[in-house]
Parts: C-alpha cells; sequence; structure tokens
C-alpha cells in the first residue's frame, strides 16, 4: 500500500506535534512553507498557531491561492484551532483584512471562548471515533458558531457557558477542530485524517492519473 | 487526573504550556501604545508584550522601573485580536495578580523591570494565567519551571540592541540539555544539584532532548538575521524588545524580522527581507555597560 505524503503547513505553530502525530500514524510528512512544496502532497495540515500571522504569512509567500485551489479541488485537509480559522469561509471577530484559505462551508468565531485565562482543557464524544471520549484542550479556541452545507458535525462542547458549541466539523475531506488533538498524545483524529488521505489517494487511483496537489484542473 | 465531560478545568499545565506550544515560529513585539500594538499584528506578531517604556527607555531614563498602567494595558488588548502579554517586577506577585485580572494572556516575570523580592521569585504555578522567565542557563531555566513557568525565554541583555548575550545564554542553554542525555541515572542525581533543579525536571529533559517547555530568546534582538541567528541556535521563537519601535521604519522592520523568524534557514530570504530597513536602533556595547546596569544578573 502507497504510503501518503501529508504536508504541515510550516509558517508558525505547532508543527512539530502534528508532524510526530502524522508520522506515528504511517504518513510520510513534509513540511510546506512555499508553493512548491505542496507540489506531491496528497494531504495538507494547517496546525495551530496565530491565525493572522500564518494567514499574513501565506499571503506573503504566494501560499494562499496554491492552497485554496488545492482544498478547492479536492485535496484533504485537517486544521486544529488556528487551522479551523483558515480553513473557514467566514470569520467572525477577526481583523478585516484577514486572509483565510477557505474549504469549509462554515462561520468561524476567532477566539469565541475568551482569552487565556478562560482557556480550558475538558472532554469531547467525537462522532465516529472508538472508545473513550477524546481529552481536549481549547486554547483561546474558535467555534463553529454556524455549519451550513453538507458539513457534518463531530462534536460539541458539553457544560458550561459553551454548551453545544461547535468544535469539530468535517465536509467531504476536510476535517477541522477547535482543540488540538496534536497535544494530548491521542492520535485518533489525526488517524481519521490519515485515513481521509489514503481513501482519496485509492479513489484518485481508481479515477485514473493523479495529479499533483495545488494542480486544480481535471479533478473534480 | 481527566475532567469529566461537564468540568472545563482552566489553568492546568497543558493549558498553559500548550499556549506558548502556538506561539512557536513567532515573534512576539513589545509595544508602548495602541498603535504600535496595530502596527505589529499588521506585520505579523504573533502577540505583543504591552509596556510604558522599551527596555532601552528605562535604561536611558533610570528609576525604579514597575508594572505598566492597567489603563496603558487594557487600551492594547483592545486594540488587537492577538494574544497580549505583559511584564510584573520579579517577586511581585500582587502586580502579577493584577495582571491576570487584566486578562492578559501570559505574564513575563521580568527582570527588565527592577526586581521587587531578592530572595523568591513568584509561586507561578498558584495563577490561572502562564507565566514566561527568563534564563540565562539551564539551572536558572529549569528552577523557574519548577515554580511553573510554561516558557522560557533566554535573558540577553534587553535595551542593548547588542546580540551577544543572547547568544551566550542560547549556547548555555543547548550546551546544558546535550550534556544531560550523555549522563546516566548516578550522575544525573549530580547534575540536579549542580543546577541547582528537581532532579525529576534533570531527569525529564535528559530523555526529551530539549525543555519541557517552549523555549524563546529575547534580549538584544534587531536585525533580521539576529532572528535567523537564535532560531539556528535552537530557539522556538523571538522577543523583540526595543529593537523594533526604536529603529527608522517601525512596520517594515517588524514584518522582516517575522519573515526571517520563519525562514530561519534561508539566507536567500534573510538577505531579501533585510534589504532598505533603514536605521536599526542604536546598539550598546554590553562590555562596557557597569554590573549594576545589566538585567541580565537580575533573578537567580
Amino acid at each position: 500500500m502507497n504510503v501518503p505524503v501529508i504536508g504541515v503547513l510550516a509558517l508558525q505553530g505547532d508543527v512539530r506535534e502534528h508532524v510526530a502525530a502524522l508520522r506515528a500514524e504511517g504518513a510520510e510528512v513534509r513540511s510546506v512553507r512555499r508553493a512548491d512544496e505542496l507540489t506531491g502532497v496528497d494531504g495538507i495540515v494547517v496546525p495551530g498557531g496565530e491565525s493572522t500571522t500564518i494567514g499574513k504569512l501565506a499571503a506573503r509567500f504566494g501560499l494562499l491561492e496554491p492552497l485554496r485551489s488545492a482544498v478547492r479541488s479536492g485535496l484533504p485537509a485537517y486544521g486544529t484551532c488556528a487551522g479551523m480559522v483558515l480553513l473557514a469561509d467566514r470569520l467572525l471577530d477577526a481583523p478585516p483584512d484577514q486572509p483565510t484559505v477557505g474549504g469549509l462551508d462554515v462561520t468561524v468565531r476567532r477566539n469565541a471562548f475568551g482569552r487565556q485565562a478562560d482557556s480550558f482543557e475538558s472532554t469531547v464524544r467525537f462522532a465516529g471515533l472508538d472508545g473513550p471520549p477524546l481529552q481536549a484542550v481549547f486554547i483561546r479556541a474558535p467555534w463553529v458558531e454556524e455549519a451550513a452545507g453538507d458539513v457534518e458535525v463531530l462534536g460539541r462542547v458539553e457544560g458550561g457557558p459553551a454548551d453545544g458549541r461547535i468544535v469539530a466539523v468535517r465536509q467531504r475531506n476536510v476535517v477541522a477542530t477547535s482543540f488540538h488533538p496534536e497535544l494530548t498524545g491521542d492520535r485518533r483524529v489525526h488517524a481519521l485524517f490519515v485515513e481521509i488521505v489514503r481513501r482519496h489517494l485509492a479513489q484518485e487511483a481508481g479515477v485514473g492519473t493523479r495529479r499533483p496537489a495545488g494542480d486544480e484542473r481535471g479533478q473534480s | 487526573m481527566a475532567p469529566s465531560p461537564d468540568q472545563a478545568a482552566t489553568g492546568t499545565e497543558l493549558v498553559k504550556r500548550g499556549m506558548a506550544e502556538q506561539l512557536k515560529g513567532g515573534v512576539i513585539m513589545d509595544v508602548v501604545t495602541p498603535e504600535q500594538a496595530r502596527i505589529a499584528e499588521d506585520a505579523g506578531a504573533v502577540a505583543v508584550m504591552a509596556l510604558e517604556r522599551v527596555p532601552a527607555d528605562i535604561r536611558v531614563q533610570g528609576g525604579i522601573a514597575r508594572m505598566s498602567d492597567p489603563d496603558m494595558i487594557q487600551g492594547i488588548i483592545d486594540a488587537v485580536s492577538i494574544p497580549v502579554m505583559a511584564k510584573a517586577r520579579i517577586g511581585h506577585f500582587v502586580e502579577a495578580q493584577v495582571l491576570q485580572s487584566l486578562g492578559v494572556d501570559y505574564i513575563d516575570e521580568s527582570e527588565v523591570l527592577t526586581p521587587a523580592d531578592e530572595a523568591h521569585h513568584i509561586d507561578k504555578s498558584a495563577f490561572t494565567v502562564p507565566f514566561v522567565c527568563g534564563a540565562t542557563d539551564l539551572g536558572e531555566a529549569l528552577r523557574r519551571i519548577s515554580e511553573g513557568a510554561a516558557m522560557i525565554r533566554s535573558k540577553g541583555e534587553a535595551g542593548t540592541g547588542n546580540v551577544v548575550e543572547a547568544t551566550r545564554h542560547m549556547r548555555a542553554l543547548r550546551a546544558g540539555i546535550r550534556r544531560l542525555a550523555t549522563l546516566d541515572e548516578t550522575e544525573l542525581f549530580v547534575a540536579a544539584k549542580e543546577l541547582r533543579a528537581p532532579v525529576e525536571l534533570v531527569r525529564e529533559v535528559a530523555r526529551l532532548g530539549k525543555l519541557p517547555v517552549v523555549l524563546f530568546t529575547a534580549g538584544g534582538l534587531a536585525t533580521p538575521a539576529d532572528a535567523a541567528m537564535m532560531m539556528q541556535l535552537g530557539a522556538e521563537g523571538v522577543f523583540v524588545g526595543s529593537g523594533i519601535f526604536k529603529s527608522g521604519d517601525p512596520a517594515q522592520r517588524a514584518a522582516a524580522i517575522v519573515q526571517a523568524t520563519t525562514f530561519f534557514d534561508d539566507a536567500d530570504v534573510i538577505a531579501k527581507v533585510s534589504r532598505g530597513l533603514g536605521e536599526p536602533m542604536v546598539g550598546i556595547n554590553v562590555a562596557t555597560l557597569p554590573e549594576s546596569e545589566r538585567f541580565a544578573t537580575r533573578g537567580w
């Protein structure tokens, strides 16, 4: 079986933790800081970090458009925290010019839970994962204010003032969590993402020639 | 202890250390006004440090340097959407309580301010808000972590525009960590005694080959090349104090330092962003600084 090649956007943030989790789940992992490093990746992870910083650096180094077209044409993507913000089609409480990649038909509220003093850990029951609820750490985290279209809600906050808020979503090949599975050592969400990438690869192999990621033509 | 689904736990070690993990690869900039904070955010800073006077001015003006006015900190919190840090004096736990109450995202227990206690640092584990502390070597870093620091930075020599002390501290930290990895269990006990640090922490560093918290660099950085050099020496991110807003073109220099920090191993990018930045801050030769004017010797 082919080893999937997964890129981790490495402009800023907790890149190392994602790299380690993806490797442990059997993926070949590459850091992506330039547009040409997107060529040949079968999936992309947008890490936790500061979404304004990552967005600005992506724009400045010509990564935003290639990422947008790759995700829109089906490249599997997973974003945590800042990554969720960057994969959202619409933002609330963000600077007006904050650049995003998009791809998820959701409205995401930045820093929705409050400042660092309100950051917390809890557990989240994650739809489709076997075993106990996930330990979830929320750090100045966003939430999904509204999910549209065929977005599946995979997890919500339980209890407390934010009870019921959406914190994990999937739309086709794009997954996002408000919290940071990369920080807890529980790799079930990373395993799920690697599986999505594998299936996407197998599907494409069945359809015909595989095209490099970043080339939006010819993929449906 | 795993909390049950309806029990959210704030201020845990994971929440505090995890916050610093999100700042990695980024630049934290000293700002004294909301306008400067917005310039920093626009340039791509991952956080700002709100303070009344940058270290270079503290040096010039002298006197006792204290926590900033809450109004001034609040103004900066309101101006930007990125995290806001602020400084408390070494040992001044009430300044830290005030900063926590204001809602700052990280407290820097900082040698740049005049120490308030000559024997005790703040008990940082008692707070919900996380702390970053300065260190000159591994022992000092581990003592701060044992008090609850969730992030460490080199002290360097703030407000000088001279990176030599930051280099010394980053090399000392790196060498100290490397040395531990070569020791056996018996030797680690002795090392803990020499480092004046808890043996559990010493063992953890030996096993991980790194600190158990994020390590940034600070103190005297003034150019994109300074930032990239510290990253190549093992820093996971950088603080820039006086270096940005004491220079000729702060917006451009700030953006350049952000880019050089991300592409710290790419000399072509560093060369490109270093062009036409205008005047850097005026520097001070650390060797000519009298002992009493050195910030790095504050704290222990």
